[in-house]
């Protein structure tokens, strides 16, 4: 048996002359979402897909293109051939099943004949199909605005029958507005900065930054299970990380230790910038939000930013811990980035950070340090984990 | 350099003899020892061989033995099984423990403390010994359990076993006695019909056996409530298919383990070990018990302004395994153990407390390995404190 899920998608029908690109991205998307399900074939209708797979396999299916991002809505649909008599016997099937669900009293029709080949237009087809429904349901009755059940039925080359509608992710098909490389450190924001961008289109590589002996292998680990997590949204991620050890112990022994976490944000945007643009990506991705630390605030935000070339992109500045919260435990992150294995990092967090650094005087504290080496060897150390969805 | 373990309190690696022994049992004797058939009976046989192995240790009768998943079941099923009666009567009572008891005591009595039991949980001195003084007032007429350990897990502080039993013999209404017994098997003397223990826990993979694998002491004439139901196993006690290769491995590792010893070289190596910490580092303290009052197998020792975590994964990087604390709690976000806090470890010695745990394995030349290594990774970390 083969079932069909009947794909919508949004923001895309605005892209003009764009439109073939963003629709190839998405298709490719949604195949490799499928990828191991079975034979599964896609099929496009004007501003939907058609994804046809084995009927066992269909609710997974579902599963896996909910995440999907460009997707606006998902129904899981019933086809025939164009035959009334078929049509009338799917219709009939599809009530049957939602009215053993539960409580059901009213429902409409919508019809669409997409090919005006089809002998009845949209309105003679509601007026009869509604008429077999109740000939077939006596209890039901029709109530255009607030139906309990409504039945879709699309006419194409197939017919397509519906009753339900689940929202999709939403968004751009990951890919097409390029790829930013996310600064991702295994606590709860990063993550969740990194999938908004996913979201936005955006293909996301990481940069995790390493600090061992200082943090516990097992930090590496949650970094490692996080990508696991973000792949069926992101599609695949690749990770990159970056030794960190030599660089906080140089930091820590040659400047002011109210200064330590400013200059070491600075470096991991050096690194992260580098390995952007090593790996062809236009954009850095933080999960900073304003106020939430003293390394973020304004002043701070400032000094990072200082060395930066590229646009960041900071989509988690105008929330709420509480909010970011909320995200987190939806994309299914929150769990894990909560494991407490980062904290030895305490050590070189220092006691009385600063919250309005000077970007001077930063400027010259890190003159110091032999920059240029240390993020050279931070860069050739880094090891690379691929992840897929 | 080989790597060195020295986390043998934590677990112990396998004797090659006994995986080669639980190998042979899975490929050649995978028969359910309750099957009638042959292969059942020589399951079956391999299973009750292990049993009087087991219970040789203890100088106690085969049937007093009971296999479990290792010491938290064994623990689980001692306590709720002798005060589950009391929960359905409605008559509850009262228990005595201690403060520095593993999690799969503390957390069984926390439990039955919200189930309306009264629980006194005995503190400890600074060596890590409870008051026997103390002890005697705690018990009322109504108290239904006493467990101790006999050997702490995180500063090997060793109970009175033998005082705990005489007090508890001449109490004028006794209580049954019940023990966690996992870090003490088959490394120092434990009797349990000498001492009055009513219910002993044990685990193989502290003495060489495989994971998994355990047993529960049980005096004849005790009555516990099962905690598993199904096929009545173990005597009706723990239902469920045996762990055949699991037992076999328990039984040989209680065998290899009595005649071995491990107490003995435990000890010098210990003493080795302090001794070159003395000649190598400053600022350490030794927590818990004197080092020839504790457990020989087992050494907890706090240096000043060090984190314990990133000094070990220091260590490990070095190839040297040791563990901060008991590696039970360490997935756990409080930090400060709660054995440590109860012997009264001063604040800038909890934070850099290691657990050194030594092995029949463990060679002197290793200690002073493990020591040159150490004493260059307390230095490093003494550099980067957090200011």
């Amino acid at each position: 048996m083969e079932s069909v899920i009947l794909l919508r998608y949004g923001e895309i029908h605005l892209k003009g002359l764009n439109r073939p690109f963003f629709e190839g991205c998405l298709v490719d998307n949604i195949k490799s979402a499928l990828k191991g399900i079975g034979p599964v074939t896609v099929t496009r209708g004007r501003g939907r897909f058609f994804v046809h797979c084995p009927a066992a396999h269909a609710e997974e299916a579902m599963e896996r293109l909910s995440r999907v991002f460009g997707l606006i809505s998902l129904s899981p649909a019933s086809v025939c051939e164009r035959d009334m008599a078929a049509i009338e016997e799917k219709a009939v099937e599809l009530v049957e099943k939602r009215l053993k669900r539960g409580e059901t009293r009213t429902f409409r029709m919508s019809c669409r004949r997409a090919d005006k080949q089809f002998s009845m237009d949209s309105m003679e087809m509601n007026r009869h199909l509604g008429g077999v429904i109740l000939g077939a349901f006596p209890d039901l009755t029709v109530d255009l605005d607030h139906a309990d059940i409504d039945l879709h039925v699309e006419v194409r080359e197939q017919v397509y029958l519906y009753t339900e509608t689940i929202r999709g992710a939403g968004g751009m098909p990951v890919g097409s507005g390029g790829k930013a490389m996310l600064l991702l450190s295994g606590g709860i924001d990063s993550p969740v900065a990194g999938w908004m961008m996913a979201k936005r289109g955006l293909s996301i590589e990481g940069v995790h930054f390493h600090s061992f002996p200082y943090t516990s292998e097992r930090a590496r680990d949650k970094v490692y299970d996080l990508c696991r997590r973000l792949a069926p949204w992101c599609g695949h991620i690749r990770l990159h990380v970056a030794p960190f050890t030599e660089i906080q112990e140089s930091i820590y022994q040659q400047c002011p230790h109210e200064e330590l976490v400013l200059i070491m944000r600075r470096f991991m945007m050096r690194i992260a910038q580098r390995t952007a643009e090593a790996n062809g990506a236009g954009a850095l991705v933080t999960g900073e939000s304003v106020g939430q630390v003293a390394s973020q605030t304004l002043e701070s935000i400032t000094v990072t930013n200082d060395v930066a070339k590229m646009p960041v992109f900071r989509p988690l500045i105008g929330l709420d811990k509480v909010e970011i919260m909320d995200i987190a435990r939806r994309i299914d992150t929150y769990e894990t980035s909560i494991q407490p294995y980062e904290d030895c990092c305490t050590i070189f967090t220092p006691k009385h950070p600063l919250t309005r650094p000077n970007l001077g005087r930063i400027v010259r504290s890190e003159e110091k340090l032999d920059v240029e080496g240390l993020v050279g060897r931070a860069i050739e150390g880094i090891e690379i984990e691929e992840f897929s969805q | 350099m080989k790597p060195v373990y020295l986390d043998n309190a934590a677990t112990t690696a396998v004797d090659p003899s006994i995986i080669e022994a639980m190998v042979r049992c899975m490929a050649k004797t995978y028969g359910n020892p309750s099957s009638a058939h042959l292969m059942g009976i020589e399951a079956e046989r391999q299973v009750e061989a292990a049993r009087t192995q087991t219970a040789d240790v203890l100088g106690a009768k085969p049937d007093t033995i009971v296999f479990t998943s290792g010491g938290t079941e064994a623990n689980n099923l001692a306590i709720r099984g002798i005060l589950d009666t009391f929960i359905e009567k409605g008559d509850q009572g009262h228990i005595v423990t201690t403060a520095i008891e593993h999690a799969s005591v503390g957390r069984v009595c926390d439990w039955l403390e919200t189930k309306g039991f009264g629980v006194t949980r005995l503190s400890v001195d600074e060596r890590g010994i409870i008051d026997l003084e103390a002890f005697k007032r705690a018990l009322r007429p109504d108290t239904r359990l006493v467990s101790i350990m006999h050997v702490n897990n995180e500063t090997g502080s060793m109970q009175p076993m033998a005082e705990i039993g005489d007090i508890l013999k001449n109490a004028s209404k006794r209580p049954l006695f019940h023990v966690d017994a996992v870090q003490s098997f088959g490394k120092y003397p434990f009797a349990p019909e000498k001492w009055g223990v009513d219910l002993a826990s044990i685990s193989a993979h502290k003495i060489h056996g495989p994971k998994g694998v355990g047993a529960l002491y049980v005096r004849k004439g005790v009555r516990l409530t099962p905690q598993s139901l199904g096929g009545g196993h173990e005597g009706g006690l723990r239902s469920g298919t045996s762990n055949v290769p699991g037992i076999v491995g328990l039984g040989m590792a209680s065998e290899l383990a009595a005649a071995r010893p491990i107490a003995e070289h435990a000890m010098a190596l210990k003493k080795y070990f302090v001794e070159c910490v003395r000649d190598a580092i400053t600022d350490f303290r030794i927590n818990g018990p004197g080092i020839e009052e504790g457990a020989a197998h087992i050494l907890n020792i706090g240096f000043k302004s060090v984190k314990g975590e990133v000094l070990a994964n220091m260590l490990s990087q070095q190839g040297v395994y040791i563990s901060t604390g008991s590696a039970c709690s360490q997935r756990q976000r409080t930090h400060a153990s709660h054995v440590l806090q109860a012997i009264g470890v001063p604040r800038d010695y909890v934070d850099g407390s290691l657990r050194v745990s030594f092995s029949i394995y463990n060679t002197t030349e290793e200690i002073g390995e493990s020591v040159e290594i150490l004493k260059y990774c307390v230095n490093k970390v003494r550099m980067f404190v957090r200011r």
